[in-house]
């Protein structure tokens, strides 16, 4: 069994001006298992870590990182976006069982 | 600190002096361990490096391993034609060395990450970025470690 995940909360500025570059800032809750450490009883604590993480404007991937167990728990993950026009933005988490979890907002520049 | 830092780079200013430039970033390499140097030479893949033009921002000393904040920002016009593809981040001394692979596109507007990281031990944590037009740079920066966070 999985180690959970938890909701993913996303950060976004409050208001946005057409052309303005963004800072997204996301957060998921996740033990992030490094697959080296031992239990009580000595024995490894197999690998469980998310190991991927999409973000989509519009269904166009505009970044991706894959995590190593050398990202601490609890990933935080913040990168900039350029809002050249109104558009979904869709983020997803992937862990190494290959299940997601999915955040979306939709952003309205003025 | 700050002290400390400037010191150093007036050490490796110098020996980019006399060595020469392009033979800095095997010369500094010299003393990675066997799996980072590996893992940093399939991403190099025998192609040259240029030093500079990234900016790891990391504290100098980390109380605790477990989480230490790591921003990584590229000099890049980030335009169709001129733009940050990849910055791959390793941790020399950690048991896995890779930290991460961040795939970028010009949509982003400027070459920039953040994460937080685990280091198990004072070590060197080491940036190679990939342009478009593939151009490869380095960048590194030294943490020192108090309590290790890899959980060993």
């Amino acid at each position: 069994m999985s180690a959970p995940m938890g909701q993913p909360r996303l950060r976004l500025p409050q208001q946005i001006r057409t052309g303005e570059i963004i800072e997204i800032r996301t957060l998921i809750s996740h033990i992030m298992e490094t697959g080296q450490r031992r239990n009580a009883e000595g024995q490894i604590v197999p690998r469980d870590i998310i190991k991927s993480f999409v973000c989509r404007f519009d269904g166009q991937e505009v970044f991706s990182m894959e995590l190593a167990p050398a990202i601490a728990a609890n990933p935080y993950i913040a990168f900039p976006l350029k809002v050249e026009g109104p558009g979904t933005l869709e983020l997803v988490w992937t862990n190494d069982a290959g299940e997601e979890r999915r955040a979306t907002a939709q952003l309205r520049p003025a | 600190m700050s002290r400390d830092r400037l010191s150093r780079r007036d050490g490796l200013a110098l020996a980019a002096g006399l060595v020469g430039l392009s033979l800095l970033p095997r010369a500094a390499a010299a003393e990675m361990p066997a799996a980072a140097r590996a893992a940093l030479d399939r991403v190099l893949a025998g192609r040259a490096a240029e030093e500079g033009g990234i900016t790891l921002r990391l504290p100098a000393i980390a109380e605790n391993g477990n989480s230490v904040p790591m921003a990584v920002i590229v000099d890049s016009p980030m335009t169709a034609a001129d733009h940050i593809r990849t910055i791959h981040v390793f941790a020399d001394r950690n048991p896995t060395p890779e930290v991460a692979l961040f795939r970028l596109t010009p949509a982003m507007g400027r070459a920039q990450v953040e994460t937080r990281i685990r280091l198990g031990e004072t070590q060197d944590v080491i940036a190679v970025a990939e342009t478009s037009t593939g151009r490869l740079m380095i960048g590194r920066a030294e943490v020192k470690v108090t309590i290790g966070g890899c959980g060993g």
